[in-house]
């Protein structure tokens, strides 16, 4: 917790210190969103019947997307930690008293909430107030308030979970470069960070739901606007905690093997 | 010919600050400082001369160096190289300068240098055959035989910085900068840069304008020295000029046998015991040959030592005198 | 031209230094752009059509912005990475040698597995020439070079663009990628599906939408007005006014030296 706090505050600092980038990224954010929700203005011009759900909805799944982009982001990747994997420094690490694992869980954590933090609000703000199907809703009601905030929780340890995978395989290749870039795209097609989830085909949609990759952004955003109700949103939450439970015990019994075959390397 | 005439130069920079209500604060209100880093330099440098251009970090050397190779264009003043104005005529400018920066590197990393030269050949417009009497003196010179044939990442930090040199002066320059050149390297590859650069400025006339922290280069490399500080020249001359100015005071060390030295005329005992002494000397009353020869008559020397002698040193007091 | 072709060569030869490396990254890059296609598959399995415009016509358009950007991405990869020329001083080598400074720029960076790209907007194109349903006479085929080649001019104009703004704000740059990855992102589709606003836009501020949107429509035979076709000139015309924020970006660095 002490720690998550101090890489919070160094980041949080930092990020602050930039106050045109972040200007400029919420400005980015918000064309973008819009030019999605333009998009599919004209498919639902086309066929409002074969619309998978409202198109208010939708609006609200796009901004909150673009407003929580940072928290979600599948593409990015601590630079420093894969250095440290890749150039062996991470041996120094080894020698620390701490955890490793989570150590750096913490560091995703931190560095993802305080980029978040700097940039939601006023995408949120002027979103709300667009012309109304285009604008951001409400959530569905107080409950789904709730367990959004537990989902959005969940779905973000989901992601920092599913980023040490990488970070491990790391320590197996030689150019994690192209694995990143392979990840990373793959994982926000999956996520539904290309086409929201509920617009793909049935059976492959099935299928999505049921991988770890919709717990991170589709399941928080789709209990916001309602599209889950109550015993399906809590079966949702439940699984988007099995997914996190599974991801860190892979995730640390893997990186435990790794490590012993680095030790045993010299690496 | 480099000719800088008043020249001034400042920069407007940001003030970052620390705390979380100075940063929220300035994500809507931003605090500049200005910086001075030239302030009314002149000088001048002729043809074929070796100037050694020194100061402590932040003097402002480097903003001179992009100045004169037209990098950077000054506040006021003016500034002529050749004939030119170097920001205003750039191309025909940089043909006829090199530059070195120690830190840095101008050759392509994953490529052998030789093809990198073959491609500067090509950017500097130099004519082939011209170009193969260069290239075989600059190997010849500065051993490159092996390291033409290796990738620039391949080599070793001295090695590279032969190359490097090479590099800047394929298109034979008539001036060539060097932004601390011996930066990192070992003595021998030291010593190799220094000979070569002597031997450029001597045998091919090449005007050589170097910034070093190294006080060996610039007691191996340059007849005349300037001092900036804070902006400011402070000192031009030559080396000896900068020795004569150096305080008049020196301690010198004794080791001898016995156990205490008597006064000596001209000279005062600073602290005298274990059979050694340190003394201070003024050498306007007395010369340091001459102290020498007035203690030996007193006492048996088994050693003794000047301090204040290096260039090191020298600069060291220099700066304190300046206060920079 | 022949020191451009050297400097091709060896940038080519660098890159291929890491065999490995390189391939992971033309394969990744490649799926970048195959999921952003995926997308537009599924949603056409959903819809059939948008604004009139069918599954084929769509993938044109596509390919051909895709094809644009990437080969933009390639070979002036030097301006779209330009803050990076700033930061590392490598900006300050360029001006010390007696050359063009954009033409330096160009070359000062290739990066050749962006062409991984180039494969997927091919493909689609072999794909959408035939089922299109589009007769391909001289005229046409003329139009599809001309979109090509003014789609790749307005690309590079943008990353000079980019380039010669971020020589003013580093840290505010992020906003030009609307209009770079953006236009990529959004370009899949005919500009006039996002409406009369957006496309007023991309056609007299940006020139996006010329060389894009309205030879399409003589291509589709929606238009038989045989000018639209030369519309896409206007990229190379647009190179003019972003070389000049970037000569005056220039101008602002010599004096500050940032």
């Amino acid at each position: 917790m002490k720690a998550y706090l101090s890489f919070f505050r160094i980041r949080f600092l930092a990020g602050l210190q930039y106050r045109t980038a972040a200007w400029a990224g919420i400005a980015t954010q918000f064309a973008w969103g819009g030019m999605n929700l333009l998009m599919y203005a004209a498919f639902y011009k086309t066929g409002a019947d074969a619309f998978p759900m409202e198109f208010a909805a939708l609006s609200d799944y796009i901004w909150l997307q673009q407003a929580f982009l940072a928290l979600f982001m599948t593409w990015y990747f601590d630079g420093e930690i894969l250095d440290a994997v890749v150039t062996g420094s991470v041996a120094y690490e080894l020698c620390r008293p701490a955890d490793l694992y989570a150590m750096w869980f913490v560091k995703g954590l931190a560095v993802r909430t305080s980029r978040a933090l700097l940039r939601f609000a006023p995408i949120l703000l002027v979103a709300v107030f667009l012309p109304a199907p285009y604008s951001l809703g409400l959530p569905a009601g107080p409950l789904a308030a709730l367990l959004f905030v537990f989902s959005m929780a969940l779905g973000l340890c989901v992601i920092v979970a599913l980023s040490m995978l990488i970070y491990i395989s790391a320590f197996y290749t030689v150019s994690p470069l192209g694995v990143r870039v392979l990840a990373g795209t793959l994982m926000e097609f999956f996520a539904g960070g290309v086409l929201p989830l509920p617009f793909f085909p049935d059976a492959l949609r099935t299928i999505l739901y049921a991988l770890p990759f919709a717990s991170i952004q589709n399941t928080p955003f789709l209990i916001y606007t309602g599209h889950l109700r109550s015993r399906e949103a809590l079966l949702e939450l439940l699984l988007q905690a099995v997914w996190l439970v599974l991801l860190v015990a892979l995730g640390r019994f893997w990186m435990r093997r790794a490590i012993r075959r680095t030790v045993v390397q010299g690496g | 010919m480099i000719e800088l005439k008043n020249v001034c130069k400042h920069y407007k920079v940001a003030k970052r600050s620390s705390g979380l209500s100075e940063a929220v604060k300035s994500l809507f209100r931003r605090e500049y400082t200005s910086i001075q880093a030239l302030d009314n330099i002149s000088f001048t440098v002729r043809d074929g001369e070796a100037v050694g251009y020194i100061g402590p970090n932040g003097a402002g050397k480097s903003s001179t160096i992009k100045i004169m190779s037209g990098i950077l264009t000054p506040d006021s003043g003016t500034c002529f190289i050749n004939g030119r104005v170097p920001w205003r005529d750039r191309t025909a400018h940089v043909q006829e300068i090199g530059v070195v920066f120690g830190q840095r590197s101008q050759l392509w990393w994953d490529v052998p240098v030789a093809d990198s030269f073959d491609l500067l050949r090509d950017i500097y417009r130099v004519d082939g055959s011209a170009y193969r009497r260069t290239l075989g003196r600059l190997t010849e010179l500065l051993d490159l035989g092996e390291l033409l044939r290796t990738p620039a990442r391949q080599l070793s930090l001295g090695q590279r910085m032969r190359c490097e040199i090479a590099a800047s002066l394929l298109h034979e320059p008539k001036i060539l900068f060097l932004d601390e050149p011996t930066i990192g390297l070992d003595a021998v590859s030291k010593a190799a840069v220094r000979s070569f650069i002597r031997a450029v400025n001597k045998e091919q006339g090449t005007t050589v304008l170097l910034t070093t922290h190294d006080m060996q280069d610039i007691e191996a490399l340059t007849e005349r020295i300037l001092l900036i500080g804070k902006g400011r020249i402070l000192l031009d001359g030559t080396l000896d000029e900068l020795k004569r100015r150096r305080p008049s005071q020196r301690k010198l060390t004794v080791a001898y046998n016995g156990d205490k030295l008597p006064a000596i005329e001209g000279l005062s005992i600073l602290k005298d015991e274990h059979s050694r002494a340190e003394l201070l000397l003024d050498t306007e009353l007395l010369s340091v040959s001459e102290a020498i020869a007035r203690i030996s008559a007193q006492a048996e020397i088994k050693d003794v030592s000047v301090a204040g002698e290096s260039v090191e040193e020298l600069v060291v007091s220099l700066y304190r005198e300046y206060r920079i | 031209m022949k020191l451009y072709g050297k400097y091709l060569a060896m940038l080519l030869k660098s890159q291929l230094t890491y065999k490995a490396s390189f391939v992971m990254t033309a394969v990744g890059q490649f799926f970048v752009s195959f999921t952003a296609f995926l997308g537009v598959f599924f949603l056409f399995s959903r819809f059939h059509e948008v604004e009139g415009f069918i599954f084929a016509e769509v993938l044109l358009c596509f390919s051909i912005i895709l094809a644009a950007f990437s080969l933009a991405e390639c070979f002036a990869r030097g301006f779209d990475v330009f803050p990076r020329l700033i930061r590392t001083g490598d900006l300050d080598r360029i001006l010390l040698r007696p050359r063009n400074v954009v033409f330096q720029v160009l070359t000062s960076n290739m990066d050749f597995t962006r062409l991984g790209r180039l494969l997927q907007a091919g493909l689609m194109l072999a794909y959408a020439l035939p089922v299109s349903g589009i007769v391909w006479t001289a005229d046409k085929l003329f139009g599809l070079g001309m979109m090509l080649l003014g789609g790749t001019a307005t690309f590079i104009a943008l990353f000079i663009l980019y380039a010669g703004i971020s020589f003013f704000t580093i840290d505010g740059i992020e906003f030009m990628n609307i209009f770079t990855d953006g236009a990529r992102e959004f370009g899949k589709y005919p500009f006039s599906i996002y409406g009369e606003g957006v496309l007023k836009l991309l056609t007299y501020v940006i020139p996006l939408a010329l060389f894009q949107y309205y030879p399409l429509l003589y291509l589709i035979g929606r238009s038989d007005d045989i000018r639209l076709l030369f519309l896409p000139l206007a990229g190379f015309v647009f190179l003019l006014p972003c070389y000049a924020v970037f000569r005056l970006g220039l101008r602002k660095y010599k004096s500050t030296g940032s």
